[in-house]
């Protein structure tokens, strides 16, 4: 088990928290207006990132806030944790440069 | 213990009996094969096994970054069953069992397969009604199954509490006379050999780092042993499907997580089936030489660590002693973890891709061992002849867009 860093907690037992997946997933913006495989995307497909990735938690047994952080999937690391209210840690870094589906 | 004179240093190991003879040659990669199978896990070498076999395609070469069978495929409870809720997913599972009925003929070599039953536990009036529910389901599809009452239970498996006095009573228990387990590594080894002997090449050590395409076809592939060009290629790369489809910009609904199992010491033989339980998950089953083999659910976030964090062995144990009493004073061995790759319906993805000659094989999850045999069958099929086999055609990466999933999480019991 590691410590993790609530934002405003400080370092709590991973126990204490709740994994939410994959961070900055934007809802549709007329989500009547997009094609199924849009909609799929948005419901089904996420990025299943080796290494560096940004994603939500939630201290649910603590202060029952939602925060993000970057942590590395390969060796678990937490590289940082942001408040919600924060700017998106390194956006442009980070924000995949989606290849449209190939070919 | 003699270390010997210090002048002439001893080999290690020198004392130890010969190594067995080797199962597959170790060969060079050539620069070119009609199919290219990306990962040397079960899937991967049943594919390959099954090409030779049914199709007569032998320009075959298995790529495996690691060595052959060391991923998933060493690292799981190896609970084989086919009492799935659904059509689609009865169908491939129970086409599999019947091929495990007869793996050990097929390969000629011994896979240990025990057919020992499984008892899935109800904890709850939902549980109840759901396992009811599938037993019916099964028992349309031609897959064996029961519902048996408690004392029933008690009968097939002594050691599990069946008193009302636990937080959560068992209320019954479906059971699967044909389901069980084998031995994982002989099972990759059996299929490993029966390729080698057919003239595919076993390529270890060797990790695909790219691909080359030409418009809607991928031409070869790239790899830490070089470019290797490619008529076809399988990706059965299980938890790390994600990994090599970035790679070709193709996206799919999977997500890794580490899955964690444990083993105790050796035993007196106490546990004569497999019980599995969806509501305290705990599934367990006492190996060929005797340790309890247990595994957990998922560690929640992604990782890509083959290992997880104590706390879930922890809840695992803890809910395994509740179960059954008599375990309280096994001591745990080991824990390790493989990194499995699940999927939206907790089905697998099999077949096309957006490439004309690339074939996809994941989303197998917490459940894939048992469909081994079944899954090589018919992504072979698929491949040889650019069309899915009927078992995996309801399991395309489509489904997500147009709705048709294969809904398996709960009515498939526990996901294993
Ligand atoms: C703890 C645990 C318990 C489980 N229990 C059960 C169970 O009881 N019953 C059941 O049915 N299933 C179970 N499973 C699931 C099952 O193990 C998997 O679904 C199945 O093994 C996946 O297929 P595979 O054997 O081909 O995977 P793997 O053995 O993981 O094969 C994939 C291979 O691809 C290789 N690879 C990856 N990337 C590359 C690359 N770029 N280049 C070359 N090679 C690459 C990997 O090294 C690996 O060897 C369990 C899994 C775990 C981890
Ligand atoms: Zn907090």
């Amino acid at each position: 088990m590691q410590l993790i860093e609530c934002p405003w907690c400080g370092p709590r037992e991973e126990v204490e928290f709740h994994y939410g997946g994959q961070a900055h997933v934007p809802y549709p913006d007329a989500p009547a207006e997009v094609s199924d495989e849009e909609w799929a995307h948005y419901v089904f497909f996420r990025d299943n990132t080796k290494g560096r990735f940004a994603e939500r938690w939630c201290h649910s047994a603590g202060c029952r806030r939602w925060f993000n952080a970057i942590r590395d999937t390969a060796t678990y690391r937490f590289e940082s944790v942001h408040r919600l209210d924060a700017p998106q840690p390194h956006a442009t870094e980070l924000a995949r440069s989606r290849r449209s589906t190939a070919p | 213990m003699n270390p010997g004179p210090s002048h002439a240093p001893r080999t290690p190991g020198a004392d130890l009996p010969e190594h067995p003879d080797f199962l597959w040659r170790d060969p060079e990669p050539k620069r070119s094969y009609d199919v290219v199978i990306v990962g040397g896990g079960g899937h991967g070498l049943a594919t390959a096994h099954y090409l030779a076999k049914n199709h007569g395609i032998t320009n075959v070469a298995v790529l495996e970054k690691g060595w052959l069978g060391g991923g998933n495929m060493a690292r799981n409870t190896t609970i084989i069953r086919s009492n799935y809720l659904w059509d689609e997913s009865s169908a491939i599972y129970e086409q599999s069992l019947k091929l495990w009925e007869g793996l050990e003929e097929d390969l000629g070599y011994p896979i240990l397969f025990s057919q020992r039953g499984v008892l899935n536990l109800a904890h709850t009036l939902q549980d109840v009604r759901d396992s009811v529910r599938r037993v019916e389901a099964n028992k349309l599809n031609g897959v064996d199954a029961e519902w048996l009452e408690p004392d029933e239970v008690r009968k097939v498996c002594p050691i599990v509490n069946t008193s009302t006095d636990i937080r959560y009573p068992v209320l019954g228990a479906t059971y699967q006379p044909r389901a069980g387990i084998a031995k994982h590594d002989y099972v990759a080894w059996g299929f490993a050999r029966r390729a080698h002997e057919a003239g595919i090449d076993l390529i270890q050590d060797c990790e695909v780092t790219g691909f080359a395409t030409d418009g809607n076809r991928v031409t070869g592939v790239q790899t830490t042993r070089g470019t290797i060009a490619a008529g076809t290629v399988a990706l059965c790369a299980a938890g790390h499907t994600s990994v090599l489809t970035d790679m070709l910009g193709i996206r799919v609904p999977v997500q890794s997580h580490p899955l964690q199992a444990l083993v105790s010491e050796l035993l007196e033989p106490v546990h004569p089936t497999v019980v599995m339980s969806n509501a305290v998950h705990v599934y367990v089953s006492q190996a060929h030489k005797g340790e309890l083999v247990m595994g957990a659910g998922v560690d929640s976030y992604n990782g890509y660590g083959q290992r997880g964090a104590f706390h879930v062995i922890e809840r695992q144990m803890a809910a395994a002693v509740e179960l059954f009493p008599v375990f309280a004073r096994a001591h745990l061995l080991r824990t390790w973890a493989g990194i499995v790759d699940t999927s939206p319906d907790a089905s697998p993805i099999v077949g096309r891709t957006p490439y004309d000659n690339v074939y996809l094989n994941c989303g197998w999850g917490t459940g894939g061992f048992k469909a081994t045999p079944g899954v090589g069958w018919a992504l072979a099929h698929t491949i040889a002849h650019g069309e899915p086999h009927a078992n995996v055609a309801p399991f395309t990466l489509d489904r997500f867009v147009t709705g048709a999933l294969v809904d398996e999480h709960g009515a498939a019991a526990v996901a294993h």
